[in-house]
This record gives structure tokens, sequence and C-alpha cells, in this order.
């Protein structure tokens, strides 16, 4: 905008109406950062109120607890189950990493390299999961999966989540591929490489901050997938957020702080590896959706 | 291509179409996407059709019938339709603003926490910070209003609405920038140039070019606003005035277990996203649509 101002406000016979927009649009550029501040200040509240009520001792009818302490984050502990909860968590998001990427990283490959009939339904098929709501597809999933007897186990919720996760690396990974010129790859062949050892050689490390970016992105995603991983949990195999849910819905049974010790364990847990992926992508590539 | 009887030939055919080892990498990925999202989509939609008792259109006639579960629709839109205008008519000029901005990262990054974080956890903050003692009402009663004990923000219709736009804004905010961001900023130098001022630049440049964009991102953020869930139960009155379409579908399977029922329920939710997703996008052609990015590719 500024860069335009100066351009309009200073043809003549508009001036003073030039000034009165001038501070028409002066009021309106403040209104419209006044709404993005108190959308930030709302949500600095929202997680700030969590952190202090961890933290506190006592917190009634006042600005800030009565004093601090730690013993909820051992409380917790203890109470939700937290060394089974992670660990069922770290096995799900590893399962679901590793997978995602030995089934998504091929056939982004083949999506970007190959013209082969059906390739745009095969494309719509991987967008659908990505565009559906899951909790609207979750519901048949987890028909299916409880009656071939994966429902309430590990292996179910990795299921599950495998259905968003493979094609949302599909779709980050084509780009990346299509970079790759493809005269690499010819030279690679020329020289009697199979296609397992072009992928180990050559394009695995041309493709590594790809991958890094799109598995870094489906661990956060796993982390926070709610829907999927409580429709197709079991009590043995609950994820963090499932356990925080099961915390928050039966308020009252356990101290509120101690829930919100474990809010904020599954926040640090989350909130590290976004840092790690910041790094290496751009924010808006988490919404995820691909254009175009 | 001709068709042959030799099948080495057909071999060789195959290979002109494409189909060679290389393509076939993209199988495991499609038969995971056929056996957990086709299959189960396509089975929910026989099942729905085969209830635990009556004929087949039984299950939809129950959900129709019944007032209690009709209901559901008119209430998830009630509660969906507002938060994802809201999102979209403040998303917008934000995202001119922040388009102008050299460092849009940290904005963005801000911005990208709740939709990390997930509604759960958004869920726990609220019902603190929204809470009757909250600082968000302990905030309005110090700028004087009686809000201590009178205003209530959770538990109820507000509460689902303020996660809805809590985690909503910045998904539709993402979108709508990279919607914004993907025109050439030479059509709107050219039309300031010819002395066009800032809302009509707006009406008559980014409008037109920007509606096909809009309506995709209206879709995409009301399809999850209408898939509510967690946020109805925990921050609402799951029983009472926000017991959403989703909750009536997860009782179905969970509490009766009654598969059948679910699907239907399902296969409900889906037909009116579906619907309204088919409206918008009906109405997207009467705008322009071909190339806004310019040069910029």
């Amino acid at each position: 905008m500024s860069a335009i101002t100066p351009t309009t406000s200073s043809l003549p016979p508009l001036r003073r109406s030039g000034s009165m927009r001038r501070a028409g649009g002066r009021a309106w550029i403040i209104a419209v950062w006044a709404v993005t501040l108190f959308f930030l200040v709302n949500l600095a509240g929202i997680i700030g109120a969590v952190v202090t009520s961890s933290l506190g001792t006592r917190w009634l009818r006042a600005w800030l607890p009565a004093g601090w302490t730690l013993r909820w984050y051992g409380s917790a502990w203890s109470d939700f189950q937290l060394t089974q909860v992670l660990t069922a968590t770290f096995e799900v998001v590893g399962a679901v990493v590793l997978l995602a990427g030995l089934i998504g990283v091929p056939a982004a490959y083949a999506m970007a390299r190959r013209d082969f009939p059906g390739k745009r339904i095969v494309l719509l098929m991987f967008l659908l999961p990505l565009l559906v709501p899951t909790i609207t597809y979750g519901i048949p999933l987890t028909t299916v999966l409880y009656q071939v007897g994966l429902g309430g186990s590990l292996s179910g919720v990795i299921a599950a989540n495998l259905v968003p996760t493979v094609p949302f690396v599909i779709l980050v990974m084509i780009p990346f591929i299509e970079q790759i010129d493809p005269r690499l790859e010819a030279a690679a062949r020329v020289f009697g490489a199979g296609t397992f050892r072009l992928f180990v050689h050559v394009l695995a490390p041309l493709l590594a901050p790809g991958i890094m970016a799109a598995l870094l992105l489906v661990l956060v995603r796993t982390l926070g997938m709610f829907e999927l991983s409580f429709l197709a949990a079991g009590p043995t195999s609950q994820t963090l957020v499932v356990a925080l849910y099961y915390g928050v819905f039966a308020a009252g049974v356990r101290p509120e702080q101690s829930i919100d010790a474990m809010a904020v364990i599954y926040m640090v847990t989350s909130l590290i590896w976004l840092l790690i992926a910041l790094r290496f992508v751009n924010p808006t590539q988490i919404v995820g959706r691909s254009r175009r | 291509m001709a068709v042959t009887e030799a099948t080495g030939k057909r071999a060789k055919s195959w290979r002109e179409n494409g189909l060679d080892g290389v393509t076939m990498l993209v199988a495991p990925a499609l038969v995971l996407v056929v056996a957990l999202f086709v299959y189960p989509f396509l089975y929910g939609l026989w099942l729905s059709f085969h209830p635990k008792a009556g004929g087949i259109f039984a299950n939809y006639a129950r959900f129709f019938g019944s007032a209690y579960q009709r209901s559901t629709i008119a209430r998830t839109l009630g509660i969906a339709l507002p938060a994802t205008l809201v999102n979209l008519i403040a998303a917008l000029p934000v995202a001119f603003r922040v388009r102008l901005m050299r460092r849009q990262r940290l904005i963005t990054t801000l911005l990208v926490l709740p939709i990390t974080l997930g509604t759960v956890l958004v869920a726990e903050g609220m019902l603190n910070f929204y809470g009757p003692q909250g600082w968000f009402v302990r905030t309005l009663s110090l700028a004087g209003l009686d809000a201590i004990g009178h205003l209530r923000l959770v538990h109820n219709y507000w509460g689902v609405f303020i996660s809805l736009v809590i985690t909503g804004f910045p998904f539709t905010f993402l979108l709508t920038l990279s919607y914004v961001t993907g025109i050439d900023p030479a059509l709107e130098q050219a039309a300031a140039t010819l002395g066009a001022r800032g809302w009509e630049r707006f009406r008559t440049i980014f409008l037109p070019l920007l509606a096909p964009g809009l309506a995709v991102t209206f879709c995409l953020s009301f399809v999850q606003a209408f898939a509510v869930f967690p946020s109805a139960v925990l921050l609402g009155q799951i029983s009472g005035e926000t017991r959403v379409i989703s909750y009536a579908a997860y009782q179905a399977a969970f509490q009766k277990y009654d598969y059948s029922e679910a699907s239907a329920i399902a296969m409900i939710m889906a037909a009116v996203q579906l619907a309204l997703v088919v409206i918008v996008l009906a109405g997207r052609r009467l705008f322009y649509r071909g190339p806004a990015a310019g040069g910029k590719g």
C-alpha cells in the first residue's frame, strides 16, 4: 500500500478528499491490526492460562494462583498413566512416519515422473482423504477396522492415521521431485542403476530436505490427530491427545491442575517437533492443502 | 495405439502407456487408500441400507423422522456457517495487510500454533481463559462491565463458536493468504496508475480474481467446521444446544453399537457437506476463471 498511496494522493484536484481518504485508510489499517492483535492476545491467553494453572497450587476467583508448585506434573504422570500413553504415542507416530515415508515417497515419484491412464482419478483419490473431514470417514473406517479385528489395537490406530498422511506425503513430495533434473536419473540408468539403486544413491540424497520436511509435518499432524486416533483407539492404545480429551471430558474426577499439566506435556511434545519442522518448511505448508 | 493379439506386443503397448516398473511404485499407496478410504466409504454406504431392523431406508427414515436427530443438521449448520463466514470475512482484510509485510513468517508461525495444537488443547485452554472466573471475563470487568458471574462463554453455543474461530481462522487465513499473494502485483499497480483507489482496486481487480479461490477456501473451511466434534463435547452442551451431527454419529456407533445407523448418519453428514460445496462451487462459475498470476508463475 505504501508504494501506491503517494501516487494517488499527489493528484492535485483530489487533494482534500484525498487526505480524508487517507485518514479513513489509516483508520481501516488500524482496525485490521487491532482485530489481528485481539486474536493473538486471546490465543496467548488460552495457552497462558493452561501453563499458569498447571504451575499453581490453588487458583480460585483470582487473577493468579495462590502459590506455585511443580507437583501437578508428578501427579498427572501417575494419574493418567503417561508412561504407557507416551509409549503408545511414540509407537504410533514412529510407525506412521516410517510407513508414510516408505509408501508415499515412491508413489510421489511415480506420480511426478510417469503419465499413465487413470492418473487423474488416482490423484483425486489421493486428494479426497485430505479434503473430507476425518470424522466423516472415520466412522465408516473404524467400523471396517473393528470388523477385521484391528479396532482398539495399536495397529488399528496406525492404519487409521495412514489414511490422511500417505496422501499428504505424496502431495508434498510431487513438486520436490519435479524440480530434479530427469537427466540425472537418465545418467544413472545409463550406468546400469536399477530403480532401487537409483533411489538410494541419486534420489534419496537429492530429496533429503523434502523428505525431511514432509515427514516432520506428518509427525506434527499425527501427534495432533485427535478424531481418527480417538475413534480407532482402545484403552491400551490411547495417544496423548486422546488421553487429554478423556481427561478434559471427565473434568472433576481429577484436579484441574493435573489435567492442565498433562495439557502442557502434550503442548511441549508437539511444539518441539513443530519448531524443528519450521526450520525446514514454510508454516503455510502445515495447512497442507495443495492447490492446483 | 493398435490392439494386438501377441502378449509380447501387449506388454510393449503397456509400456508405451507408461505402465512400467516405476509406475507400479504408486500401487502400495493406491491399495492403502482404496482399502482404508474408498472401501470403508462404500461399505458404510452399503451398511447404511442394511439396518438392524426394518426396510432398506429404515435408518434414514428414523433419522429424519425424529426431531431430536433431524435437528442436528440445522444445529450444526447454525454453528458452522456463521463461524466460517466470520473467519473468511476477517481473514480477507488481514491477508491483504500481511501480503505487504516483509516478515510474514512470524505471523504465519503464530497462527499455525492453534492448528498444530489442535481442538482438544484449545478447548482445555478456553475452559480456563473464557471460564466464569477466567482472565477474559476479568478483563471485561476491569473495563467496567459487570461480567464476572454473568457472562457465560463456555458450555454453550458461544464456546463452540469461539473455538471454531480460534482453530478455524488460522486455517482460513493461511489459505486466503496463499490466494492473495498468488495475484500478480502488477495488475494492482496498473489499476493504481490509472487512478483507482483502494476500495475500487479491491472491488474491480482483486475480488473477481479472488472469487474462485475464496469459494474453495469457504468450502474447505466450512467442511471442517461442519465436522466439529471435540469442542462441541468439551465446550458446548452436548445433550442440548450443541448436539452436532458428528456426535449423533459417534453416539450411534460407540454407545448404541449400531454401526449401520452410525454409517447412515455419517453418509447424511457427507451429503450435507457435499451439497453445500456443490452449491458454492456452482456459484463460482459466475466469476472469471483463468490466469491471474501473470509472469510470477
